[in-house]
């Protein structure tokens, strides 16, 4: 109760100033709009249905692209913690590859896709997959041995080992490797969506965009604050209830690790 | 007080035969003999103590009659049949607890009974009931496993490895980080329920009285490369108490003995 007073508090003192900043008169009201009006933008972009609407349209490129980054990143990165050879060929790709920000990826997907909404799924793609991969890969790795193996002894192999050892003892890495991917595909798709304007459909970074190209800051501090809060919420949807298990499980503070 | 190729318990079947064994690792510098050529014959409900200063083999002994490792040369055979793989006729219980954490006690305990197909659900539920009361855990079946003390993660560790109903028990210096307190609880326990069960216990430990106290016979091994020096019989009866005096005597012995094979080691 008092840590959430706190960051209210904090919160309002930062608008606050802001207000101040904006009335003081030092800087263009088209360069820093009152946080009156971004209010005002937000609230009549949730009225008129933009919002919604292009905020559907981004979460549902988000789920797809980091759905299949993760489908294809898990068995990868598992496959290389145990094969020297694929450890040695798709493990240097994925640490190259996971090196290069994932808005390179958007020259080479407009050529290849046009601008499509392949493109932005190849994009988003990208940006997940190397890092599920690597995260995956080191987890499996980092499980103590003597896991597996207790399990042999007692007649653990094949499936029933992968299953039942090997994938949850590194449920802790899996976690923090999906939470890493989906921070990249985030990312990716924002880059994607502001630089690969398409026809079937508006997203959030689309609505950035456009702000900025019609000089309507309200519209572009807006949408900022839309990310962030989206991004907050699907971390406390999506990713809390995992970290809450871990830690009751294991003992250990994962969200500290 | 020597007897290399006889049996203790005259008259019972051998359970384990250790037939001239010998295994080399290649480490990035050095070439290490961890075995070489031992053999040792061990009875059925014999409970047989490996000691032996670190390095000299025990723990790739013990790996190697659970057939967690193979070995260069030499063969161990377990009922007459030569040991290939792992069994749930033989399982280990380590130094530091393998428990896993992604389950709590009870699930511990059941993750090798669920490998049991000849028994039903009820059944399983049953024994592992029955084996964490044995360990005088019942209470905290529900635990995770950070929740619990060392002394308890091997009281869970030890009825996962009983509960599957081995004929062999392996112990890999199960108390050697626990403190002394634990440790002389748990030297009671193991007693009255290797008495119960009567299963062969195989016990490498580092340390001389608790060998005396544990064991029908002790097995003395020394390090490069890893033989078996002395087997000394241990005539006391069971249970036996590890402040007693009466373990004095054998634990003298064979200390003396034990600081030989590290001057025998020092001079090599
Ligand atoms: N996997 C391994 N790779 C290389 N050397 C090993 C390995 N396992 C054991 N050794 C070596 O073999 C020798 C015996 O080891 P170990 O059986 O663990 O001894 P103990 O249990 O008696 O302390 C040691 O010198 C150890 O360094
Ligand atoms: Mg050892």
């Amino acid at each position: 109760m008092k840590r959430t007073a706190v960051a209210l508090l904090f919160f309002a003192f930062l608008i606050g100033a802001w207000e101040l900043a904006v009335r003081s008169g030092r800087w263009s009201v088209v360069l820093l709009p009152s946080p009156i009006f971004v209010a005002e933008y937000i609230w009549g972009a949730l009225l008129d249905g933009t919002l919604l609407e292009s905020t559907w349209v981004t979460l549902k490129r988000l789920l797809i692209g980091y759905a299949a980054g993760v489908i294809i990143g898990l068995p990868l990165g598992l496959l290389t913690s145990t094969t020297q050879i694929l450890e040695d060929t798709i493990g240097s790709l994925a640490l190259g590859f996971q090196t290069l920000p994932s808005v390179c990826w958007v020259p080479l997907a407009l050529v290849w896709f046009g601008q499509t909404e392949g493109a932005m799924l190849f994009v988003v793609i990208m940006g997940t997959v190397w890092s599920v991969i690597l995260a995956t890969d080191h987890g499996a790795r980092n499980i103590p041995p003597i896991y597996a193996r207790a399990a042999r002894t007692m007649g653990s192999e094949g499936l029933h080992k992968w299953t039942r050892v090997i994938l949850p003892a590194s449920l802790p890495f899996l976690v923090s490797g999906m939470k890493q991917g989906w921070a990249f595909a985030w990312r990716s798709l924002m880059a994607a969506e502001i630089y690969v304007t398409i026809l079937t459909g508006f997203g959030l970074g689309h609505l950035l965009h456009y702000g900025r190209e019609l000089n309507a800051m309200e519209q572009v501090i807006g949408i900022m604050i839309v990310i962030v809060v989206i991004g907050l919420l699907v971390d406390r949807l999506l990713f809390s209830p995992w970290e809450r298990f871990l830690h009751r499980r294991w003992g250990t503070n994962v969200k500290a690790a | 007080m020597e007897s290399p190729s006889t049996d203790s318990l005259t008259g019972n079947p051998a359970k384990l035969i250790v037939e001239g064994v010998s295994k080399r690792f290649t480490s990035s510098r050095a070439l290490v003999q961890a075995l070489d050529d031992v053999s040792l014959t061990i009875a059925d409900g014999e409970f047989v103590c490996l000691i032996g200063p670190s390095g000299c083999g025990k723990s790739t002994l013990l790996d190697i009659i659970a057939g967690l490792t193979k070995p260069d040369s030499g063969r161990v055979l377990a009922d007459g049949k030569v040991v290939e793989g792992p069994g749930r006729q033989r399982l280990v219980m380590f130094q530091e607890s393998a428990l896993f954490p992604w389950l709590d006690a009870f699930g511990n305990v059941m993750f090798g009974l669920k490998l049991r197909p000849d028994l039903t659900r009820a059944e399983r539920k049953d024994i592992a009931n029955h084996f964490l009361q044995l360990v005088g855990l019942e209470k905290f079946k529900r635990a995770h496993v950070h929740e619990l003390s060392g002394g308890m993660k091997q009281r869970v560790a030890l009825a996962r490895a009983l509960a599957p109903d081995p004929q062999v028990l392996l112990m890999d210096e199960p108390f050697a980080a626990l403190d002394a307190l634990t440790r002389d609880q748990l030297y009671d326990d193991i007693q009255r329920i290797w008495i119960e069960s009567r299963k062969t216990i195989v016990f490498v430990t580092h340390n001389v009285r608790e060998a005396v106290c544990l064991g029908n016979r002790v097995v003395l091994m020394s390090p490069s490369p890893g033989r078996i020096t002395t087997i000394f019989d241990i005539a006391l009866p069971h249970p036996r108490d590890i402040n007693s005096r009466d373990l004095a005597g054998d634990t003298s012995t064979i200390a003396a003995a034990l600081k030989g094979t590290l001057k025998e080691a020092a001079f090599e």
